[in-house]
């Protein structure tokens, strides 16, 4: 039964790898991450940022949440999204009839 | 237990008497797998990183509105708002865009308020006149700032006005920071030729985080001519942007499970004759329908487990150890400056579970129900086809 001891062995094998994999995230997170998480929020308190600087080639992605109520359609409504960054982000809430 | 190892050691014997057939469906399963849990982790990650962060910002931000856009907002409106009750502290920030025609990049330039001079993230320190600046790590590396010293950018004059680079924000801070040129308030409003007592918007910080909305709509109610953004709209704002079920991810998603939907739907429509041929044999040499639905139950067990385990792995070390070096090429889009960041570990274990579900069970019981229709017909004829 050779075969399936190293079926049941490479299983368990990539188990373990990932619960070490998991358990490296935590360490990570405790030793490192959390202080720099911590030192982001309060970058973000000081100097008053509102976003994620991922896109930066149009205002609308640059600050999704900073922008006009028709940010997406910019040049007219129902224009056609310029930016490949447009297909990610969700429509604006109030498209839900989301209210705070 | 034993009959159970045994019928596995038999299983595997006829997995790999169809070596190719197999291989080509676990790289096929693994694929979609770790495509669909990079997807989810990566996503997960930068949601969970959103709202731990941006929970330092403003309690409000008001803009003012003219025509249905963003425009600058009158310094005397501070005060009014200042004498809501719950009110204690607004803000003025002073910020703007930049288009950098020398390498065809946007930079954010922000003033930098009454921030303190030293921040953890920021090798260096805050600018202190108006020649001074601290930039981010994209920006130094594209402008070579980190060798000069010095950033030259055009202002709304036509001008090339000389900066002293006084601080680089270290790449930890790159999702905040790397596009971001920060100078001091007055600097900006000369920088960008604001007319004299405008801001870009208010920060409002409100005493009890209960009252925000009651602020939001006093503020509304005093300036018709604003917009208050409040601080759970913002942060809502980022769980909508990377929420799985939106826009690109929902498209990668759903063409991962069309190609699984497509691979079981091959398998559950029919097994090859020689597979029927295999389960007549079984059958006529003793095997009862019970033994063989657990054989194609273990076969089943066998690819997708291993399938599942492998994407899995390979999406965690994707996401996590090589910062999902593919998927940002997708989240990317036309930005020049998309900064190079290190995602925090997040795993989602209801992800996990929706995704085992997903993928696994629906391949074991596309396994085991043709299989079933086949075992219990009559060997013989299941063996003459």
């Amino acid at each position: 039964m050779v075969k399936s001891k190293v079926f049941i062995a490479v299983i368990v094998l990539e188990c373990l790898l990932l619960l070490a994999m998991l358990g490296h995230g935590q360490m990570r997170y405790h030793f490192h991450d959390h202080a720099v998480l911590v030192a982001k929020q309060n970058l973000v308190s000081q100097l008053g940022l509102t976003d994620f600087a991922l896109w930066t080639e149009a205002r609308y992605t640059r600050h999704p949440s900073q922008t006009d109520f028709f940010s997406a359609f910019q040049d007219f409504p129902a224009a056609l999204e310029h930016f490949p960054a447009g297909a990610i982000i969700a429509p604006p809430q109030h498209f839900y009839g989301e209210t705070d | 237990m034993i009959k159970h190892l045994k019928i596995i050691e038999y299983a595997l014997s006829s997995l790999l008497r169809r070596k190719s057939k197999i291989i080509a469906i676990v790289f096929a399963y693994s694929f979609t797998v770790a495509t669909l849990a990079s997807v989810l982790f990566l996503t997960h990650a930068l949601k969970t990183e959103a709202n731990f962060v941006l929970q330092g910002v403003p309690d409000l931000i008001v803009q003012k509105v003219m025509g249905g856009r963003h425009e600058l907002i009158p310094l005397e409106y501070a005060q009014k708002i200042k004498a809501i009750h719950g009110v204690s502290e607004v803000k003025p920030r002073f910020w703007g865009y930049h288009f950098d025609a020398l390498i065809e990049v946007n930079y954010t330039l922000m003033g930098a308020g009454g921030a303190t001079k030293e921040l953890r993230l920021l090798d260096g320190r805050l600018p202190e006149n108006e020649f001074e600046c601290a930039v981010g790590a994209g920006v130094a590396a594209l402008r070579g700032s980190d060798y000069s010293g010095e950033l030259i950018l055009v202002n709304s004059r036509n001008t090339g006005q000389l900066f002293e680079v006084t601080g680089i924000f270290e790449s930890d801070s790159n999702l905040l920071t790397n596009d971001l040129v920060v100078l001091t308030d007055k600097a900006v409003v000369d920088f960008f030729g604001f007319p004299e007592g405008k801001a870009t918007d208010f920060a409002v910080t409100v005493r009890n985080s209960n009252e925000v909305q009651t602020v939001a709509v006093k503020i509304k109610k005093m300036f018709p001519d604003t917009r208050p953004i409040t601080k759970s709209e913002l942060t809502r704002t980022y769980d909508m942007v990377f929420n799985w079920r939106s826009g690109m991810m929902l498209t990668v998603f759903c063409a991962a499970i069309i190609a699984l939907c497509i691979m079981a739907w091959d398998k559950a429509t029919g097994i090859s004759a020689e597979e029927k041929q295999e389960i007549g044999i079984l059958k006529a040499i003793g095997w009862d329908t019970g033994d063989v639905l657990v054989l194609k139950f273990w076969e089943g067990v066998i690819v997708s487990l291993s399938s599942f385990m492998t994407g899995l792995v390979l999406s965690y070390i994707h996401v996590f150890y090589f910062d999902a070096f593919i998927l940002s090429t997708i989240l990317k889009g036309w930005s020049v400056l998309f900064p190079d960041f290190q995602l925090i570990p997040s795993v989602n274990v209801l992800h996990v579970l929706a995704m085992f579900f997903l993928t696994v069970v629906p391949y074991i019981a596309s396994t085991v129900i043709p299989t079933w229709k086949t075992a219990v017909a009559d060997p013989e004829s299941v063996m003459r086809g």
